[in-house]
């Protein structure tokens, strides 16, 4: 066991290295940084100041050794933008892309489970099909394009929810902002998470439904409904139960998805979170920004990855045979 | 407990009964861009400026037809033809309760010119200031500088004492190396509006400064701005009524403005000149099939290539109207503008051919053009545009449209002027045209900084001598004609093609009136809600 945890750790770490080689490197070619923060009378001598003060005329090497050393300590330099520590400016968004992340993740699960579960007991009644139908939208629908449907019905035509932002936000422990508290935070969240969740939520359904219908046809559900138990002991407690392992591990992994591609939707609702501030770093080349960014989910997946692996293990005895063997 | 909640009761009551004269009126707007920095110093760029010149002052400011008037400066005058006299306005205090005096305005000069500043070139125009007295000051020029308080309009005044105690007597460079310094994050200005509260790129809340020294159109009590980059939403946003203003909007948004209730496009012609430009000083194009010999180099090449260019068609297809074709370098606005020369070089796609052929091209060439496509108003449209009518001589041009930092890296002087032919815009900000002749249609030359922005490096030896002439020459009368003397020469020589002044494009709610000045500034003066 120690030494799959081992073994599992020393891969994480390759591939954070490689994560960060490749964030590093691919910004390099993005564009020149330092044309984006100087303005037009920047004389050649100030230009190369900056170039050198940067460190970008150092050997390619030097400079992702620095990169990652800093990385370790939490350190990813001073956004070229903002003039402030890039950890600084991401602490203040991950409020936000957290928050609208955990509401979209409950979203979700909160009607991607029960429609899926429904969907599978009553497969053939009408409610069924439209529902199947309904969520076929979900997924072929691209994000931006739900984003933009849903500003312009309930934002712009019935005016009952706003269209960007967040709202009022409350600063709670000093460091945390939420819109947890405030009407208009509240209504904020709702077109966004919304948007957001409609992937997770179709996909959770239909995870669910094809599960459900697999175990339904097992041989201890036929044996429970044989032994006369009441159906709805069948489905939630035999059935369900079975159906939610898989569930739970994509769930898993479904949240970290949901923080790394909150990028569309928050450009589209103007969300001031992680994803917006990644958004608009690539467009002023904010090369300290994307490369915190990427690394920092990177290190998202990777973390939630290795639980999942450990767990596993843990828990299938099948694995540890494998291994040992 | 009872008690005190009637206390507290009455004296929010009481409260309200006092500020009920004084009604909030918000404003709320949008730009697609953000304020990177609250420092005046540390960046020279239109939005930034823009803003901020709600909140600081300089010695003059802009009126809204962008005519010079007393700003921090009640009065100036020549003492000799290097000297200026300024007699600074009294009574003014900058919103943290400091007296303004003659000792922040040197501040300001010396603070402009420190190293992480990028006003260095207007700090750069004074020599020396002396203090006369607590109110007047005299400005030394290194030579003659007929147009020096315009270039004071951006040159926003700090106070002295509040940024020696907060340890912000440097600009907060552009380096990102140093972690910025307390100006990039608080300010403190003489002007109508005080910064609330800033979360960079979220949200910028700012207040009416109530003990401003000059009464103003505006009635604003608070104005919110949010940076929205989405086009989509940023239209959204201001037909749903969260927002009274949001700029730029699409062009093709304009209908769609019109047709909804409550708001309305607000569009005006930018002080910015949209231009080719080729490169005429290399022996061999850099992306050409003619090998040997520079095209560019031939007058009737150029000619050819102006005289292909169906600007009125760019004007209604592409730009929907919206812009006017150009036949000069600078806008309107600018002082140096001549109508006479703005007459637009004729579409002739005919002679064009035959000019070609005269050349030595009766079959055209092939050339690339650079082209940003994130900078100016559908700026790779056009280029897509032109190619088309080029093509229709014979010439082939391949348009290499990119986003702007991979534009501006190749073309400019940091990429070596790495280019053949391009597109680019201009608006001089001191609205003068000494700033176009000295930076774009100068010769290259890198000891006296002087054009810098040629990028082709079209070189005229006696504009070179007219455009130096006119940045120290006092009479205006003989400088507006050395001017249109310089500009009548480019004309003649078709060193760059002009195409437009682009428009600037608004979208208002009808609950709000602004002024649109025609270098896109929003100026909260002139904001008035009803």
């Amino acid at each position: 066991m120690i030494s799959f945890v081992f073994k599992r750790l020393l891969q994480s770490i390759v591939v954070m290295l490689t994560v960060a080689l490749i964030a590093f490197s691919m910004f390099r070619y993005v564009g020149d940084p330092v044309n984006n923060m100087v303005g037009q009378d920047t004389t050649d001598e100030e230009r190369a100041a900056l170039t050198e003060q940067l460190g970008l005329n150092d050997p390619f090497i030097v400079q992702y050794g620095r990169f990652v050393l800093n990385a370790i300590q939490g350190d990813f330099g001073t956004s070229y933008k903002y003039r402030r520590p890039v950890s600084e400016l991401i602490l203040e968004r991950l409020s936000a892309t957290l928050e609208l992340s955990f509401v979209s993740a409950i979203l979700a699960l909160g009607i991607g489970i029960p429609c899926g579960v429904y969907t599978a007991l009553r497969s053939k009644g009408a409610l069924s099909r439209s529902i199947m139908t309904l969520s076929l939208v979900g997924v072929s629908l691209p994000t931006f394009l739900i984003g933009i449907l849903l500003i312009l019905l309930f934002g712009v035509i019935l005016r009952w929810l706003p269209t960007f932002g967040r709202g009022d936000v409350v600063d709670v422990f000093g460091w945390w902002t939420t819109g947890f508290l405030t009407i208009s935070g509240l209504k904020s969240l709702i077109l966004p998470s919304i948007t957001l969740a409609l992937f997770q939520m179709t996909l959770i359904m239909r995870l669910v439904r094809a599960e459900m219908l697999e175990v339904l046809r097992t041989d201890f559900v036929k044996f429970a409904k044989a032994r006369g138990l009441p159906d709805r002991a069948v489905h939630f407690k035999h059935a369900l139960k079975n159906t939610l392992v898989p569930v739970i591990t994509i769930t898993g992994l479904q949240l970290g998805s949901l923080i790394a591609f909150a990028i569309i939707t928050e450009s589209v609702f103007q969300w001031p979170g992680m994803g917006l501030l990644f958004v608009q770093a690539i467009a002023d080349v904010d090369i300290p920004i994307m490369a915190a960014y990427l690394v920092l989910i990177a290190f998202f997946f990777v973390v939630i990855n290795m639980v999942v692996d450990i767990l596993y293990y843990a828990v299938d005895p099948r694995l540890r045979a494998d291994s040992d063997s | 407990m009872k008690l005190r909640t009637g206390l507290l009761a009455a004296v929010a009551a009481a409260a309200i009964a006092v500020a009920a004269p004084v009604q909030a009126k918000e404003f709320k707007f949008a730009f697609q861009g953000d304020l990177s920095s609250l420092d005046p110093h540390s960046l020279n760029e239109s939005f930034l400026l823009g803003t901020l010149g709600n909140i600081y002052e300089g010695l003059v400011l802009y009126d809204e037809n962008m005519q010079v008037i007393p700003g921090l400066a009640e009065s100036w005058k020549t003492v000799n033809p290097t000297t200026w006299e300024f007699k600074l306005r009294k009574g003014v205090k900058f919103h943290g309760g400091q007296d303004f005096t003659a000792d922040d305005v040197i501040f300001t000069w010396q603070r402009a010119g420190s190293k992480g500043s990028d006003q260095k070139t207007r700090a750069g125009k004074i020599k020396n200031i002396t203090k006369v007295d607590d109110y007047t000051i005299l400005v030394e020029t290194p030579a003659p500088n007929p147009i020096l308080v315009r270039d004071l309009n951006f040159l926003y005044i700090m106070d002295k004492e509040w940024s020696e105690a907060n340890g912000t007597t440097n600009a907060t460079s552009a380096t990102g190396d140093d972690k910025g310094n307390f100006a990039n994050l608080n300010a403190n200005g003489t002007g109508p509006f005080m910064v609330k509260s800033n979360q960079a790129d979220v949200k910028t809340v700012m207040v009416r400064n109530e003990n401003y020294w000059k009464d103003i159109p505006s009635n604003v009590t608070q104005i919110d701005f949010t940076p929205i980059k989405e086009a989509a939403t940023r239209v959204a946003a201001l037909v749903s009524g969260e927002l009274d203003l949001v700029y730029p909007v699409p062009v093709q948004d304009w209908q769609r403005l019109e047709e909804s209730d409550g708001v309305k496009p607000l569009a005006g012609p930018e002080a910015r000149t949209i231009f080719f430009g080729m490169d005429q000083s290399r022996d061999e194009l850099l992306y050409s099939n003619i090998k040997g010999k520079n095209p560019f180099k031939d007058i009737k090449v150029r000619q050819a290539m102006a005289h292909a260019l169906n600007l009125d068609a760019i004007k209604q297809k592409v730009m929907r109207n919206a812009a006017t074709p150009a036949g000069l370098m600078v806008a309107p606005q600018i002082n140096g503008f001549n109508e006479a020369l703005n007459l637009p070089y004729p579409y002739d796609p005919e002679k064009a051919k035959a000019l070609l052929a005269e050349a030595g091209y009766p079959d055209g060439f092939e050339v690339t053009i650079d082209c940003p496509n994130n900078r100016y108003v559908n700026d790779e449209k056009i280029c897509q545009a032109a190619a088309s009518m080029w093509a229709k001589v014979g010439v082939k041009v391949n348009v290499l449209a990119q986003p702007k930092s991979k534009y501006f890296g190749k073309v400019l002087e940091t990429g070596g002027y790495d280019t053949s032919f391009y597109l680019l815009g201009w608006t001089p900000g001191t609205m003068d045209s000494e700033n176009v002749l000295s930076s774009l249609i100068a010769c290259q030359n890198k000891e006296t900084k002087r054009g810098l922005f040629n990028l082709g490096n079209y070189c005229n030896p006696k504009i070179d001598e007219l455009s130096a002439a006119v940045g120290s020459e006092t009479d205006q009368d003989k400088r507006n004609a050395m001017i249109s003397e310089a500009f009548d020469i480019l004309k003649n020589e078709y060193g760059y093609l002009p195409i437009h002044q682009q428009p600037l494009s608004w979208g208002v709610s009808d609950r709000v009136t602004v002024n649109q000045r025609a270098d896109n500034v929003l100026d909260y003066r002139y904001v008035v809600v009803k």
